[in-house]
């Protein structure tokens, strides 16, 4: 692109001062948006003193704030919850997607595509629409503050983005490999497990990394349906909105801590985000 | 081609893909179970429909089924059929209609400031700068924080009127500090919305911005066209699609925004802040009244679906492509 605007002569002379105002108008607004976030990452290494007081970049970085968040209150359980509701979630819905999406990809009939649609339609239907029925049955079967409780709801959640991207990837695939898999005597299985699975590793991990931000992000749910044991990291920093909970430090490194591993993960998925959430409309 | 060819024709998929046609649908499955192809695609789809189909049948039935009912679990002795008592009392109440119009007003401003901010620095993001991918990757950042965090953060360490960092920006600036979340609640919860949903608008606009034939672009250059009539005649119609996909599924997750609310304003102060889906989960988990907050669910839904046809009729017409 840059040869490209070169190429025109006229632009050429003024691409100096193009370049430096875009340059810092870009970056005034980046830093602009991404400001709370670094504001709060540089709390989390303040004193409570030091947080409350006015805003500076200047302070003497500390870990107590890190510290206490683990001492006190057991950061690590709700992280840990978080870990096995958002993996134990996104590998039950692959497990069931796989096989369907593969059908999908390379059995297709004429419901194929109804069927893909009806799938995105469920995913139209407002959690706050079945709250009190979902809140019931799991209050009566005992799913009420439970890690399974939790993966149930958000395989369902996430199984048709995760159906939807699993179909767009197998597709892809070159149908021939398959063919000759098929031509040397492969069973299906095989051919699942020796060709397909291996050759769509980069498509599959990308859903599953998609479907692990969802559910680590998801705040409606485990709000409403978790109270102290089985509550992920969503509900708990949910607990520093009380006023006697007001330690920003606190906040901040807990908040930290619970974003970091999945901004790194959005920031490598990116790409593929757009294909699951727009459901393929916007490649 | 199939079943989906024609825009009317993904209508009817919508329809026929609805609960109440399930039936159909199973029954269709299985005649074409007769090949053998068909029936080693139903049993290897068996589990994901299944189990889909029971996700949506089983608690949207139960939210109608409860919408009709009298079903207050601080009243035990109260039951039996409302009929739709539920429903003319919600329609009755002002509440709802406050809570109604604070959604329309929430949905209304974030699409309005995630759109048209997300279209210009999509435009801006697509030029060439120094070290772009960086600034990039730090604009779109909100997106992937945690509902829970992001609120919490606005609300203590940018908006607290005291010791805010908007407070101390004001009050550099020598204006008075603002309290926030009680003199503009409903601002406020827009402004933390717009931050989360802004990046998301971005993303999908600035990967749609990067399919833009740049020599077409190029040839209008040429012929005289000046940047605004570039972005108006070209960028513009270029991302309409993208656009409209980008409306409709932030309409989907914005007109039930909770998590932001609950952390933040609880609804308050009064009704400012409470919206439909704040409603409801206040009749439903505080006020225990099952029957009121379903007939309230039922509404949210019939919402959503109005939105969701567009969505998905444009998806459909996608698959053709």
């Amino acid at each position: 692109m840059t040869t490209h605007h070169n190429s025109a002569p006229a632009h050429t002379r003024s691409l100096p001062i193009r370049q430096l105002v875009l340059t810092l108008l870009g970056w005034s607004i980046a830093l602009i948006i991404f400001f709370p976030i670094l504001w709060m990452v540089l709390t989390g290494f303040k004193t409570e003193t030091a947080a409350i007081a006015d805003p500076s970049f200047i302070f003497s970085p500390t870990l107590e704030s890190y510290q206490a968040v683990q001492a006190r209150s057991g950061y690590a359980r709700f992280a840990l919850n978080s870990v096995a509701v958002a993996f134990g979630s996104t590998l039950l819905a692959l497990l069931i997607a796989i096989p369907s999406a593969y059908a999908m990809a390379f059995l297709p009939t004429k419901r194929t595509k109804g069927t893909l649609l009806w799938m995105l339609s469920t995913k139209m239907l407002p959690p706050v629409g079945v709250l009190v029925p979902i809140y019931l049955i799991f209050r009566d079967v005992g799913l009420l503050d439970t890690r399974t409780g939790l993966i149930i709801i958000y395989t369902l959640m996430n199984l048709p983005i995760v159906v939807w991207m699993l179909y767009t990837f197998f597709k892809d695939m070159p149908k021939d490999i398959l063919e000759a898999g098929r031509m040397d005597g492969a069973s299906t299985l095989q051919e699942v497990f020796f060709l397909l699975l291996p050759l769509t590793l980069p498509g599959i991990a990308s859903t599953g990394l998609l479907s692990v931000i969802l559910s680590w992000n998801e705040a409606f749910w485990s709000l409403n349906l978790t109270s102290s044991k089985a509550a992920p990291l969503t509900a708990y920093i949910a607990s520093f909105s009380s006023p006697e909970g007001l330690f920003w430090a606190k906040l901040s490194a807990a908040s930290t801590m619970a974003i970091a591993p999945i901004l790194i993960l959005g920031w490598m998925t990116q790409k593929q985000m757009v294909r699951g959430l727009t459901f393929g409309a916007v490649k | 081609m199939h079943s989906c060819a024609c825009p009317a024709q993904g209508r009817r998929c919508w329809w026929f893909s609805q609960v109440f046609l399930a039936g159909i649908y199973m029954n269709r499955t299985r005649t074409s179970g007769r090949t053998v192809g068909g029936l080693r695609t139903l049993s290897l789809q068996a589990p994901a429909v299944t189990l889909l189909l029971l996700w949506m049948i089983v608690p949207l039935g139960m939210t109608i089924w409860f919408s009709f009912q009298r079903y207050n679990l601080l009243m035990p002795e109260m039951t039996g059929f409302a009929g739709l008592e539920n429903y003319e009392y919600l329609l009755t109440d002002p509440a709802l209609w406050s809570a109604m119009g604070t959604t329309l007003l929430l949905v209304g401003w974030v699409l309005v400031i995630t759109v048209v901010g997300g279209t210009l620095l999509a435009v801006l993001f697509q030029q060439d700068f120094a070290v772009r991918g960086i600034a990039r990757v730090l604009a779109i950042s909100p997106f992937f924080v945690m509902p829970t965090v992001s609120a919490l953060v606005w609300k203590n360490m940018m908006m607290h009127p005291s010791n805010g960092v908007l407070a101390w920006l004001a009050q550099s600036l020598g204006l008075p500090a603002l309290d926030w979340f009680s003199s503009l609640p409903l601002t406020s919860i827009i402004i933390i919305v717009s931050w989360q949903w802004l990046p998301f608008a971005l993303l999908i606009l600035l990967t749609a911005m990067q399919s833009l034939d740049e020599d077409q672009v190029e040839a209008a250059r040429m012929d005289g066209a000046g940047p605004l009539a570039i972005f108006f005649f070209i960028t513009l119609p270029h991302l309409k699609r993208a656009i409209s996909v980008v409306i409709m599924i932030e309409m989907i997750f914005l007109l039930t925004i909770f998590a932001e609310i609950f952390v933040t304003t609880s609804g308050g102060p009064g009704l400012a802040t409470t919206n439909l889906a704040y409603l409801i989960y206040i009749q439903a988990l505080l006020d225990f009244d099952v029957g009121m907050a379903s007939a309230g669910g039922v509404i949210a839904i019939i919402l959503a679906n109005i939105v969701a046809i567009f969505l998905v009729r444009m998806v459909a017409k996608n698959l053709e492509d």
